[in-house]
């Protein structure tokens, strides 16, 4: 019933709202659940393991059974009833303790925001709102952050005194404190369309003060969870908040002094009120029926209570039954930052230990006083219609199940039992339920402890948590410098670490193995070009640049001259190759470090490392350039036109610009470089330009090439012709136990130098091991079969029982447009020595023969890469 | 998530650094000149205390430079 004054409440404006198909009225300031209540409507919906009527109980998020579904605005499953703020045109249903999660597109959006302070203030009550004011009295940076939609706590007036020049947040929920003062914060915004729905407030603050008062809890009997069954506060909350009388004939059932202010304000508001005190001996209070050494046995009632069974055996009629056992302090943030609880025996409640560094906890959360308690947990009567928690239909008889099964520990009884783990975390039942097994266990409650307090403190939607950081914006999508040019070309993309590179560029109608056949082909038998922009780049400048890179490659650095590059292997101290990639060599003191597209931070962080702290003293500064250079190599035998065509004043005959050499030149006043690298075998020109120019100049070279039909070539086909060639990948042929050797690039492992990173770890007996895994190439017999990549090799026709002996495994496997047949490249054990002989890899269950070859299938002798 | 004092950048979140394992293991002045165990105790080999432990630790998102802390592995915190 809606009483005619009083309340939080804006009576000049009607809200419309649907519960459960009946349309209803409520006004700005009520929560769903106290227009429902106004409206007398106390059940929500049924619970979730054995059907039972269930209704509104507390009044705020220790709620633990009033669970809504909200169908509009927009679909949300399991909200509570009374943490909703009531809005014009809200829809909402009782569900029977599961939701359904929405199957359209959330279109809100979603926001984070980062906050530092000298004092964090939990909750605007009287002790968070002093508290507040006397930090920022001191001149000190202070937050303070509360859950409802105004400070007050939990009688608000509407006259409190806001301490200006603060951070004040309203409908924020401080659900989490982690290390050196770290909270997150939910706030819900309920604002305009162009707001977001919700942010996280991330807070560093350097002392956090918790002032988030205490929660109310309840006396267990038997059918204690009927609708119209309620905490006496939540009752209490309902009038002074929101204006409602939520039931007219009420008995008040209580232990605790707390709840005769209870009593004593329904009875004032026009209610009938029946107390009955536990205790021997009841204080009277005018207005109220005070019935002393009464309990509470039962109730009785089908969709809403409608008699309180007494422990005399008499029926007393009732619409609303309120419950009070006490008041357990709010320390979850407490224990977030793993603050000790300590039981408090005169209190019946677990409340703070020992002082945390950079927490204070004040107000209510402490402890609220309570002199003349009488701790009572349950009264007499059937245990399996007990119930502790009544979210999970959690029982006294349970928790006997799980003390009869030996569990001595209250977290095993709360996995056993499930109490506490709904979506209130058992701010209610918890610390009822410790008190009932050591009541069945005949031991003293602080002996039991209580369970451990966890993050979120209230339920948080992943949405929010997300915030930004989704779809296209949840992992940084790093695209070259001819992106779109590359999506005008209907290229296909794969990812390479963030990098989005084109995998190949399909015809209309083409299948991905046909446009990979065709852009090969163009490749060996004219020209073709490819966006290699990706690939890390790092500029090494100082007078012992050489030094750094002499101890870091394999092989030797220091006698490459200017104007040539050289291909190196990097290897970790253990010495299994980490990454490779081409040195060039800019000036004496300059060189250029390309490593793969995947390791260029990887790389740059290792020689940071290697520099920083083990030899500081070299004189050498590293940067990437990764970005600053677009790379386009023009490859196969009619490169040397394309690039001769593009670039007049650069001489590119072999004689003047041989393998393995860079050369700088100019187009249109634009200075480019080119460097005769090769990762095909194939006659090749790597051409950088800064990123600024690189559309341009991949034009002209398109242009060029057009009378030999230039074919922009993607990754895969990248992949066909370096594997054709026995060009290993870093991370794909290697797993992190292969060494150069193992890669037969032995020659790229100098002998004249003393030392490098790895090179000690050469000489390992393990490293020595003639069955070690080399790279090899595998020739399926019938030249029809492409391998799956991963596949085990085995050496005979016929399996041998478990467990079979493995030779190693296929790396990469393609069709070779070149060799008309697919092949692969594989690490096998002792494969080089083994080249030529005839070994087996199971293919859907049969085991398809494979020759063993050299892992150089293509041009063998080196005879194109001159053209 | 702990913050953590980068000597040249002051107290950042966690999040920005890298960790680099024990501190103080030297690179060999000649690994050549090293028996087979003794290299693999300085490539493999680490202590792993509980207590008081010498790190090394990248400021890896900010200013990339890597330093020593003590920090206690029991407790997460570090020595000021």
């Amino acid at each position: 019933m809606r009483l005619p004054t009083g309340g939080r409440i804006d009576r000049s404006v009607t809200l419309h709202f649907t519960f459960d198909g009946v349309g209803y009225t409520g006004h700005p300031g009520d929560t769903l659940a106290s227009a429902l209540l106004a409206n007398g409507v106390h059940r929500t919906g049924t619970s979730v393991n054995l059907g039972r009527p269930r209704g509104i109980v507390a009044a705020w998020s220790d709620d633990p059974a009033g669970l809504v579904q909200v169908e509009e605005p927009f679909p949300e499953p399991m909200l509570l009833a009374t943490t909703i703020e009531l809005t014009d045109g809200l829809v909402a249903r009782g569900i029977p303790g599961r939701g359904r999660l929405a199957d359209v597109p959330d279109t809100a959006r979603y926001d984070r925001r980062h906050a530092h302070c000298d004092v964090l203030v939990v909750g605007a009550g009287p002790a968070g709102l002093d508290a507040a004011r006397e930090a920022a009295d001191r001149g000190l940076r202070v937050v303070l952050v509360d859950d409802r939609s105004e400070p007050g706590g939990s009688r608000p007036t509407g006259d409190e005194t806001l301490v200006p020049g603060i951070l004040h947040l309203q409908r924020t929920t401080a659900f989490g404190l982690y290390d050196d003062g770290f909270v997150l914060a939910l706030e819900r915004r309920n604002g305009t369309p162009h707001q977001s729905r919700q942010r996280v407030h991330r807070i560093r603050a350097k002392h956090v003060v918790v002032a988030t008062g205490a929660h109310e809890r309840p006396i267990v009997f038997e059918d204690n969870d009927r609708p119209g069954i309620m905490l006496a506060g939540a009752a209490r909350e309902m009038l002074h908040r929101y204006g409602v009388l939520a039931g007219q004939r009420i008995v008040v059932f209580t232990s605790d002094d707390a709840a005769y202010e209870a009593a004593a304000d329904l009875a004032a508001a026009g209610a009938a009120v029946t107390l009955l005190d536990a205790r021997e001996t009841a204080p009277a209070i005018p207005g109220v029926e005070v019935r002393a050494g009464t309990m509470v046995v039962g109730s009785e009632g089908v969709e809403r209570v409608t008699h309180a069974v007494l422990s005399d055996g008499e029926r007393l009629p009732c619409d609303l039954l309120l419950v009070s056992g006490g008041w357990n302090p709010t320390a979850h943030l407490f224990s977030h930052g793993r603050g000790d609880l300590r039981y408090d025996d005169a209190l019946g409640a677990f409340v703070p230990g020992e002082p945390l560094d950079g927490v204070t906890v004040v107000g209510a959360a402490v402890g609220p006083p309570a002199p003349n308690r009488l701790v009572l947990w349950r009264t007499p009567g059937d245990p399996a219609k007990q119930f502790v928690d009544i979210a999970r239909d959690a029982t006294v008889a349970d928790i006997a199940r799980s003390v009869g099964a030996g569990m001595r520990s209250v977290e095993h009884i709360k996995r056993y039992t499930t109490i506490g783990t709904a979506h209130d975390q058992g701010k209610t039942s918890g610390v009822v339920a410790t008190g009932v097994a050591a009541e069945l266990l005949g031991v003293p409650v602080a002996s039991l402890g209580t369970t451990t307090f966890r993050p979120p403190y209230t339920p948080v939607a992943f949405a929010a948590l997300a915030g930004r950081d989704r779809g296209t914006l949840f992992d940084p999508e790093r695209t070259t410098a001819l992106h779109p040019w590359h999506v005008g070309a209907g290229a296909v993309f794969e990812d390479v670490g963030q990098w989005k590179r084109p995998r190949y560029y399909p015809r209309t109608g083409e299948s991905m193995d046909a446009s990979v056949l065709r852009e090969c082909a163009a490749v060996r038998t004219s020209v073709g070009i490819l966006d290699g922009s990706t690939l890390g780049k790092i500029d090494v400048q100082g007078p012992d640049a050489d030094v750094l890179l002499d101890r870091l490659y394999t092989n030797m650095i220091s006698n490459l001259a200017v104007g040539r590059a050289r291909y190196g292997v990097m290897c970790g101290a253990d010495g299994m190759v980490i990454d490779d990639g081409t040195v060039l060599r800019i000036a004496d003191d300059r060189f250029l470090v390309v490593t793969t597209t995947g390791g260029a931070a990887k790389i740059l962080d290792w020689m940071e490392e290697w520099h920083q702290t083990e030899w500081p003293d070299l004189r050498v500064h590293l940067a990437s350039v990764t970005e600053q250079w677009a790379v386009f190599p023009v490859v196969g035998p009619r490169s040397r036109d394309v690039v001769g065509a593009v670039f007049p004043d650069l001489d590119v005959s072999a004689e003047a610009f041989p393998f393995m050499a860079w050369r700088d030149t100019v187009l249109d006043g634009v200075p480019v470089r080119v460097a005769r690298i090769s990762f095909s075998g194939e006659l090749a020109f790597e051409v950088n330009v800064s990123s600024w120019y690189a559309d341009v100049v991949w034009r002209r070279l398109l242009a060029a090439g057009a009378p030999f039909g230039i074919t922009p070539y993607g990754t895969e086909t990248m992949h066909v012709l370096r594997a054709e060639k026995g060009y290993p990948i870093i991370g794909q042929d290697t797993d992190g136990t292969v060494t150069p050797h193992d890669l037969g690039l032995a020659w790229a492992v100098s002998k004249k130098k003393v030392d490098f990173v790895g090179k000690r770890s050469f000489a390992r007996p393990s490293n020595l091991d003639p069955l070690r895994k080399q790279l090899v190439g595998l020739l399926p017999v019938d030249a029809t079969t492409k391998l799956p990549e991963g596949s085990q090799i085995v050496e005979g026709a016929v399996l041998p029982p478990p467990p079979v002996p493995m030779l190693g495994h296929v790396t990469s496997s393609y069709h070779s447009a070149e060799l008309g047949r697919p092949f692969a490249l594989a690490l096998m054990k002792a494969g080089r020595a083994r080249i030529g002989d005839v070994v087996h890899v199971p293919v859907d269950g049969t085991l398809v023969p494979v020759e063993v070859a050299g892992s150089v299938l293509v041009d063998p002798e080196g005879t194109r890469r001159d053209g | 998530m702990q913050l953590i004092e980068c000597p040249w950048c002051g107290p950042r979140e966690e999040v920005e650094f890298h960790y680099g394992g024990q501190a103080g293991v030297a690179y060999p002045d000649e690994p050549a000149a090293l028996s087979d165990e003794d290299w693999a105790r300085y490539v493999f080999f680490r202590a792993n205390p509980k207590g008081s432990f010498r790190e090394r630790w990248s400021h890896n998102a900010g200013c990339r430079r890597w330093f020593t802390a003590v920090r206690d592995t029991a407790t997460y915190r570090f020595a000021r």
